[in-house]
């Protein structure tokens, strides 16, 4: 064997052994009062790829993770207050408000981001939450939908997340799921685009480490929708997907479509355990 | 006089070269992913390449190659291995495998093929997030590679 098959074989193993070293120990404590999970062990379906499930608050710096922290720093809670209002306000031909059928959206909205997104019995469809909140405008209220990844619709998102924080993620993955979940598998390790990349690509086999100045994270969905520093503005999980997706020279897939819904499903899955942090702070 | 008429060989064989450029599907790898020949017949101009391997809209070597002849280029990222001494690990044939479609040298490997416009899953119109409406070019051009190139064989062991 010459000198370059030993050097190939050397950096073909080293790289798994020396991956995922780097994310941080700190503890993620909200408002000096609750201490949220964000490292577990994976989940089941999870275990023959890797052992733990890490937030992606843990590959940011100090600074951007204390702004998740304290509600007061989190600009992300101003979008918070604005869905709020949003939530007792009337819309629509039938005339209602939210609240006019969940009440107090601190009680009628507590653990639903976690379990979500989850099987419509009625609908015979897997839904996200953001398909659900455009359900009920639509037929419920009589009201226009919202852009799926527009300003009112992350901020009903953070505000319904907000109420499941600290809640373990707990997504079904079998029964009336299980063929969109394996159809999200497939393209979570799918490489797309002419770059040939996949999340797992990245998220999986890459987690810790840096790519040029940016530090990979296992692409954890639990603190969505994330205030990020970069645009200023609350995204939701199909919009940072979409962004990921283009970023591998590939044709992305449209925010609200069934290919995402599957992807968001298979994604939150490989969350289950973890604390909602939702709305969080990242770069 | 001598200068002259060696000049315009020069011309000549670069004229020649130019149509003699090696498409991306008609590239040939040996068995071990190694491409022997020039794609263009031009030699690799390693200042252009090194200039091409810090570029984040060229090469963007550095988004995963820790680089220390580029150290004045910021932030160089750990997913690849460190390219310093690459110069004397890998042949010439053997770099061109490797920047042309390094799938071919290590099978799953997540470097991207540079010199490669079919096969893929989704091609979009480079970083636009649509569909292509015309047909894909290569990541690089074929000198951009034989650049990379001639600046990747200058990184010796020290």
């Amino acid at each position: 064997m010459n000198y370059k098959a030993l050097t190939a074989i050397a950096v073909a193993l080293s790289l798994p052994l020396s991956a995922h070293a780097d994310a941080d120990d700190d503890t993620l404590v909200l408002n000096e009062e609750e201490t949220l999970v964000t490292k577990t062990a994976a989940p089941a379906h999870l275990s023959d790829v890797m052992d733990e499930v890490m937030s992606g608050w843990h590959f940011r710096s100090d600074e951007t993770q204390a702004l998740q922290m304290d509600d007061f720093e989190n600009p992300a809670m101003v979008f918070v207050d604005k869905a709020f209002d949003a939530w007792n306000t009337v819309e629509g031909t039938e005339e209602k408000s939210c609240a006019s059928c969940h009440d107090d959206v601190e009680e009628s909205m507590a653990g639903v981001r976690a379990v979500y997104p989850k099987w419509n019995e009625q609908a015979g469809e897997v839904r996200t939450l953001a398909m659900q909140v455009n359900d009920c405008r639509e037929n419920q209220m009589g009201a226009k939908a919202w852009k799926y990844t527009g300003g009112d619709m992350t901020a009903m998102e953070a505000l319904i997340s907000v109420q499941s924080r600290g809640m373990p993620v707990n997504v079904a993955i079998d029964g009336p799921v299980q063929s969109v979940w394996e159809q999200g598998k497939e393209m979570y390790y799918a490489r797309t685009g002419q770059l040939e990349l996949s999340c797992a690509n990245c998220h999986e086999d890459s987690y810790g480490l840096m790519i040029r100045a940016d530090h990979l994270s296992q692409g954890q969905i639990n603190g969505f929708p994330t205030y990020r520093l970069k645009n200023a503005k609350l995204n939701n999980v199909h919009a940072r997907f979409k962004g990921c997706v283009r970023d591998t020279r590939a044709e992305t897939y449209k925010p609200g479509s069934a290919d995402f819904v599957a992807l968001e499903l298979y994604v939150a899955s490989r969350g289950n355990g973890l604390a909602v942090e939702g709305p969080s702070v990242r770069n | 006089m001598k200068r002259l008429s060696l000049t315009l060989a020069v011309c000549l064989t670069g004229s020649a070269t130019l149509a003699a450029e090696v498409a991306p599907k008609d590239v040939q790898f040996d068995e071990d992913g190694a491409v022997a020949a020039s794609l263009t017949g031009t030699p690799g101009d390693a200042a252009s390449g090194a200039i091409i391997a810090g570029t984040k809209s060229l090469g963007n070597c550095v988004a995963c190659h820790q680089l220390t002849a580029l150290a004045d280029v910021p932030f160089h990222g750990e997913i690849g291995p460190s390219l310093d001494g690459a110069g004397d690990r890998w042949t010439e044939a053997e770099l061109r495998g490797l920047m042309t479609n390094a799938k071919m040298t290590f099978e799953g490997t997540m470097m991207p093929a540079f010199y490669k416009v079919e096969g893929f899953i989704r091609p979009g119109a480079a970083y636009t997030g649509k569909a292509p409406t015309e047909a894909l070019t290569p990541i690089l051009s074929a000198q951009e590679i034989e650049d990379v190139i001639a600046f990747i064989a200058t990184l010796k062991e020290e």
